[in-house]
């Protein structure tokens, strides 16, 4: 009985041996299990949903062609998917650099015994769960009207940026904090600058955790229609995005429009998209899981 | 600005154009020997539709029509609903707004402060049905006293026997499009009086599909959309008639044509900015929308204009020019 039950551990963790596992313990485990359960079934449903769904759509014609309202089997997403690629990528310039900077001066440098930046940290925590459809409004209103940039890709961006980045500050602060205060008094006590100190310290070791914290941010702002439909995201255009000032439409907006359609092509083209945009987070996600690997620091 | 050739002969070419290259070369050969100018005709620009996203199907089909002829014009079609399409068109943002109701006095005092001038075209009908579900083989026609009862404010009606004392006791689901959307705008206003008046109680969706299936899945369900959808889905669903003051009526690509199937049938609309109407892609687009109308509404589903409706719309469109040139 008990050998058993120490091999079924991991090496390593040590265990303390007694007569049997508690009723209370397996029912523990068993909770474990069945939360994961519920987590990794649900997902795999999902996909095989999809992908059966969009099997017969998952073809050239998705990425080489352009939507088609007349004959769904000649209809394309790449209008679609080049506009996430633009949208996303000016997404993560705008919002990344300054998320990481702010997370910087809230951790390091701001006073927490200062009213401001207890207000300021509230305000963050706050505006993370803010409706994306209010941002929707906020860009449509400031960006689009207010700064006169339009529909165009550079309005979605930067309401995309704003949308996500109460989630790229909170998650670069953990990071940072996970950095052990004893790495930055031996780099001051070197005669390191608090600047050198962040910059050639804290930072590369928080790098890990700010990427996993990104990409989560980012695969929010690539999954969202609902403030893009608001700032004049199109459903119907039939050239590619020739840069900031052009206008657009993403892959959200495009499946939202395919399955609302009567006819049952558009919804298989719908799945083979919602394949396409699971690709590309896909891509995202392993681009960050290399970085964390690649920058991981062991003390 | 004169129409190259006939629209029918234009429309069919780009319909049969499964080879894009081929067709687009054979459609070009008439266009120059008609004399609408050089080589890929010379328009270049982009136009910008946004608003219902009931009528965009329409623009849309227009667009890629179009396009076919014109490749130099990019149009693009947006969806942020009738009354976005009528705030940006009025702020200036698109050159046409696609519209399933008319404009309201407040959008258009809106128009007026900004300086939009805008005509109004009817491009195409849409006929609402209301459904139930294969197993419901009571009722076949409603009057719309007893719509408004089921579905007005309020409302507790949940049984059919609460309906008509002749049905049987067989419990009312109810489905139907979300707030948002025109179609929910059109049937409250038809049946309810006024534009939102409606129970809350019911499943709502953005997507007709879901209430297809609710419908279709419930002994006593009971939904409403775009007679396209119903077309769609056949098979799945019965359709109900409708007694709109004189006798029971059912929808059909005719009824809704002629109007006789009242209330539950509408115009669906596009405005076109008067300042755009200026530039000449969006005068020939507008102008290809209105003599392609009949091919268009086909490929998006719609019941096209009745032969009254189509001289209307040309009249529309003549004196739309007229005004613009005094």
């Amino acid at each position: 009985m008990i050998p058993t039950a120490v091999t079924s551990d991991p090496p390593g963790v040590p265990r303390l041996a007694g007569r049997g596992t508690p009723l209370r313990e397996r029912f523990f485990r068993l909770g474990l299990r069945a939360s994961l359960a519920v987590g990794v079934l649900f997902l795999a449903g999902l996909l095989t949903y999809v992908v059966v769904e969009g099997w017969p759509r998952l073809d050239a014609k998705l990425w080489t062609n352009f939507p088609d309202i007349i004959d769904p089997s000649r209809a394309g997403a790449r209008s679609a998917i080049t506009g996430t690629v633009w949208v996303i990528s000016l997404t993560a310039l705008y919002c990344l650099p300054t998320g990481v900077l702010t997370a910087v001066y809230l951790e390091e440098y701001a006073d927490r015994d200062r009213w401001w930046n207890r207000a300021i940290e509230i305000n963050i925590q706050n505006l993370a769960a803010v409706p994306s459809i209010v941002y929707g409004i906020l860009g449509l209103g400031v960006i689009s009207r207010g700064l006169g940039f339009g529909q165009t890709v550079l309005t979605a961006s930067l309401t995309l940026s704003l949308l996500v980045l109460p989630i790229v500050i909170i998650s670069s602060r953990e990071a940072i904090r996970a950095v052990p205060q004893s790495i930055r008094q031996a780099s001051l006590s070197l005669g390191a600058t608090r600047w050198q100190t962040i910059r050639r310290q804290v930072l590369p070791a928080a790098v890990p955790g700010m990427a996993t914290g990104s990409i989560l941010a980012l695969s929010r702002a690539i999954g969202e229609a609902a403030p893009l439909l608001l700032l004049g995201g199109l459903t119907f255009i039939t050239f590619n995005p020739t840069g900031v000032h052009s206008q657009f439409t993403v892959l959200p907006i495009q499946i939202f429009n395919w399955i609302s359609q009567s006819r049952a092509e558009f919804t298989a083209l719908a799945s083979a998209a919602i394949v396409v945009l699971l690709v590309i987070l896909l891509l995202m996600n392993s681009l960050a899981i290399w970085l964390r690997n690649h920058f991981t620091h062991r003390w | 600005m004169n129409i190259p050739r006939s629209p029918r002969r234009a429309a069919a070419c780009a319909l049969l154009s499964a080879a894009a290259v081929a067709a687009a070369g054979a459609c070009g050969g008439a266009d120059a020997g008609t004399g609408t100018g050089t080589g890929g005709d010379g328009l270049s620009g982009t136009v910008r539709v946004d608003g219902s996203s009931t009528v965009a199907p329409l623009s849309t089909a227009a667009a890629q029509l179009f396009q076919q002829h014109h490749p130099g014009v990019r149009i693009t079609v947006g969806t942020s609903g009738t009354g976005g399409g009528f705030e940006k068109l009025c702020n200036g943002e698109t050159d046409i707004a696609d519209a399933s109701r008319k404009i309201t006095a407040e959008e258009q005092a809106h128009c007026a402060e900004k300086g939009v001038a805008y005509g109004e075209l009817r491009i195409a009908n849409d006929g609402l049905s209301v459904v139930v579900s294969k197993d419901n083989d009571f009722a076949d026609c409603l009057t719309v006293e007893q719509l408004h009862r089921i579905w007005e404010p309020g409302s507790r009606v949940d049984n059919w026997n609460q309906v008509d004392a002749a049905f049987p006791d067989v419990a009312l689901e109810l489905f139907g499009p979300g707030p948002d959307s025109g179609t929910f705008d059109y049937f409250t206003h038809a049946v309810n009086g006024g534009e939102g008046r409606s129970r809350t109680d019911y499943s709502p969706s953005e997507d007709d599909n879901v209430t297809v299936r609710g419908v279709s899945g419930s002994e006593g369900g009971m939904g409403y959309f775009g007679l396209s959808y119903y077309e769609e889905n056949k098979d799945e669903l019965r359709l109900l008639e409708i007694d709109g003051g004189n006798g029971c009526v059912a929808p059909t690509r005719t009824t809704v044509q002629n109007g006789t199937y009242r209330p539950l049938s509408r115009p669906l609309l596009i405005y076109p900015s008067a300042a755009a109407l200026d530039r000449r892609e969006v005068e020939a687009f507008v102008e290809a929308y209105v003599d392609d109308s009949a091919d268009i509404a086909r490929a998006a589903q719609f019941v096209p204009l009745g032969p009254g409706q189509e001289a209307e719309l040309r009249r529309d469109l003549a004196r739309l020019r007229e005004e613009r040139t005094p």
